[in-house]
């Protein structure tokens, strides 16, 4: 337990971390778009009449929901190229996996977030005139986005998160630049104790922006 | 020699930061005699009350139970130990507005479970002593039910049942009536009523004057954390010297006085 | 096109059905861990004490906030160094995820708890019971059952993550289907294979506690409250 701690070596490679986090920046924002749009158009098919829309919407769903993040990402990235005839790049298995999954999860979000809006909203609408079209935008979208808020900053700390499992295809982000400095330097402590903690202080905000935001619509609900 | 105070308390003061809720009461209470405490939300007397049995820990002043001081002394301040506390709740029994029966147990299990938890009596006695305090508040055929699925008034009951079983010196009744429908009141007083009769010493918080000036042997009024005037029912709630408990019971329009 | 041959996977089911236990082995480890040590991180993050409280507080918020990936490869590339233990992929994953899931299970127990009303503790306290008795007697009976959807989410959730493991080579499903597809050379079968698994395995089990938690919201209308 008298182990000598030695940060030195971290920070001398401070520069290859750098280079890993821009990386994590880059995958994160690319399926934090992708997934919460995507999702808000398969939340939508999920709400349409006609079968066929809602149907393969309810599938994709479920599908990205129980199924691992992880083995969606090896998928895309060692048998999808056998299907179709195109090259899969490290960074695009992970931003298919990640952002399906977060589509799957967040259209779920969309879908709750107005469905928990009480049904006399509706009628209320109606009973003075407005169409769908009035009472979504008008009446139910301000307040179910105000319940959907703190899921969807969570979903983005979870997207966060995974864009760590784009490491296991070996794309340049933090964990698989810390990977590299551990083995370099024979010093994994230190260097995944800073990769942990940058984690941590670099989400911990968000966390308890959810949390504040979940307080402020808790209360004017 | 008037007989022994069951429970007595000096100077209590009860503060929650820098609201005083209670400036320093004095109370003693005989054994075998009903107390009635009056006044307007917020004068303080739930917080008497929950002082009492330490629901609320007194900010200043003493408690006695029985003739023994509650809590030790320490540098001038009360130090209050959890087991004296609990030790201490089993012989002052509490019943709440909101009832408060464990939702997961019969009528029957509520009323078992102090006398086996705490008490560590057997399942036996505790279970025919439980059907005893049932039927004691005329609810023995309800035993095997769930709470949700008795009205406010049986609730109520079983409340009573349950704070009973302990075999408890004292009760505190803290406004037990306020959270039922009016139909089901007069169960619950009765229940009380009868208990009275049977001589157990008790406190009562409530708004029922005319129940308070059947089953009172002394009422206290409280205003503003401080007893303004105490005395029997027919003094205080005939001709209240004080400007404030006369508002209070003019308020209570419904209250008419018996000839 | 692509020539689709599953004779290689389905001569090989049993290496995947070993991996498939390896999986169920790890979760129900981790579950056995995490649910004592999320209830005792409950309960300190609860305490009076502001040092207990602080202390559980950061280990909760440490644990759900920080990548799982990174957390496993702390504890098998990093703690072996600190303290003097012999690490397998088995040990670190195992330790990984009680903890992990520890933090996760710590939150619910703790909202659970905190949903009971204020008045049950009060009827405890009033009959003479201690904090120990009241909690163990009357509000952890109460609370569970309102935890259950939140705990078979969270299992759910963690039978997903475990695939993880296969990165330090611990032979889970995932590793086991790494293995294969090179063996073969038939990634694409292989792997639709074990999505495919994946995929039934976890939406039975979601759905079934859809179910267990309807059940729940029913029978709830007769006990509580």
């Amino acid at each position: 337990m008298n182990y000598q701690w030695d940060f030195q070596t971290v920070w001398e490679n401070f520069d290859v971390l750098w280079i890993g986090l821009i990386g994590t920046l880059k995958i994160f924002s690319v399926t934090v778009v992708l997934g919460l749009f995507g999702g808000l158009i398969v939340g939508m098919g999920r709400y349409a009449r006609p079968i066929w829309i809602r149907g393969p919407a309810s599938i994709f769903v479920e599908f990205f929901r129980n199924t691992p993040v992880l083995v969606q990402i090896i998928w895309f990235y060692f048998a999808l190229p056998i299907l179709v005839p195109i090259n899969v790049s490290p960074f695009l298995a992970a931003v298919l996996g990640i952002s399906l999954n977060t589509a799957a999860f967040s259209a779920e979000i969309y879908r709750g977030g107005i469905q928990s809006i009480e049904p006399g909203q509706w009628e209320a609408a109606k009973a003075i005139g407005m169409n769908y079209a009035q009472t979504m935008r008008r009446i139910i979208l301000p307040q179910a986005i105000k319940r959907m808020l703190p899921p969807l900053t969570n979903r983005g700390i979870e997207a966060f998160k995974m864009s760590t499992l784009a490491s296991v295809v070996a794309y340049v982000e933090t964990l698989n630049q810390a990977k590299l400095i551990a083995s370099l330097n024979f010093n994994p402590i230190e260097t995944y104790s800073v990769v942990a903690f940058a984690f941590f202080v670099i989400l911990y905000p968000l966390v308890q922006a959810t949390y504040v935001l979940e307080r402020m619509f808790g209360k004017s609900d | 020699m008037s007989a022994e105070a069951v429970v007595e308390v000096r100077g209590l003061v009860k503060r929650f930061g820098d609201l005083e809720v209670l400036k320093g009461i004095d109370l003693k209470v005989r054994e075998g005699e009903t107390v009635v405490l009056l006044g307007v939300s917020g004068s303080g007397k739930s917080t008497l009350l929950r002082c009492i049995n330490f629901m609320e820990t007194p900010t200043e002043g003493r408690v006695f139970e029985s003739g023994k001081l509650v809590g030790t002394e320490k540098n001038g301040r009360m130090v209050y130990r959890e087991r004296e506390l609990c030790a201490l709740r089993t012989r002052i029994g509490m019943v709440f507005q909101h009832f408060n029966l464990f939702p997961h147990m019969t009528a029957l299990q509520n009323v078992m479970e102090g006398q086996t938890t705490v008490l560590r009596e057997s399942r036996e006695a505790a279970e025919k002593n439980a059907i005893e305090q049932l039927r004691r508040v005329g609810l023995e055929d309800k035993a095997f039910e769930y709470p949700a699925r008795l009205s406010g008034g049986q609730k109520q009951r079983v409340a009573i049942a349950r704070a009973l079983s302990m075999n408890p010196r004292v009760m505190l009744f803290d406004e037990v009536t306020s959270a039922l429908d009016p139909e089901l009141v007069g169960e619950v007083l009765k229940a009380i009523r009868q208990l009275a009769d049977e001589g157990m010493t008790m406190i009562i918080v409530t708004h029922e004057l005319g129940f308070a000036y059947h089953v009172a042997d002394r009422v206290l009024f409280l205003d503003g954390g401080e007893i303004i005037e105490q005395g029997p029912p027919a003094e205080i709630l005939v001709k209240p010297e004080t400007r404030r408990a006369k508002e209070f019971l003019e308020g209570h329009s419904l209250f008419k006085l018996p000839d | 096109m692509h020539q689709w041959d599953f004779s290689p996977v389905f001569s090989n089911l049993d290496f995947l059905l070993l991996g498939l236990y390896h999986t169920f082995l790890v979760t129900a480890l981790a579950l056995s861990f995490g649910i004592p040590i999320g209830l005792a991180l409950a309960l300190c993050r609860l305490s009076r004490f502001r040092l207990v409280s602080g202390v559980a507080t950061f280990i909760i918020e440490f644990f759900r906030t920080t990548p799982p990936l990174v957390q496993l490869f702390w504890f098998f590339f990093a703690l072996p160094i600190l303290i003097d233990v012999r690490m397998t992929p088995f040990v670190a994953s195992v330790a990984t995820f009680s903890i992990q899931s520890s933090a996760f299970f710590a939150e619910i127990f703790r909202g659970g708890i905190n949903s009971i009303e204020r008045g049950q503790w009060e009827a405890a306290k009033a009959i003479g019971m201690s904090y120990r008795q009241s909690l163990r007697r009357i509000i952890l009976p109460q609370a569970v059952k309102r935890m259950i959807p939140a705990f078979l989410e969270r299992s759910i959730e963690l039978l997903k993550t475990t695939t993880l493991i296969s990165t330090v080579s611990y032979a889970d499903l995932m590793f086991q289907a790494n293995e294969l597809a090179q063996k073969t050379f038939r990634p694409l079968e292989v792997y639709t294979v074990v999505a495919l698994m994946y995929f039934f395995l976890i939406f039975g089990f979601s759905y079934a506690s859809i179910h267990v938690e309807r059940f729940l919201a029913k029978s709830g209308e007769s006990t509580m409250r």
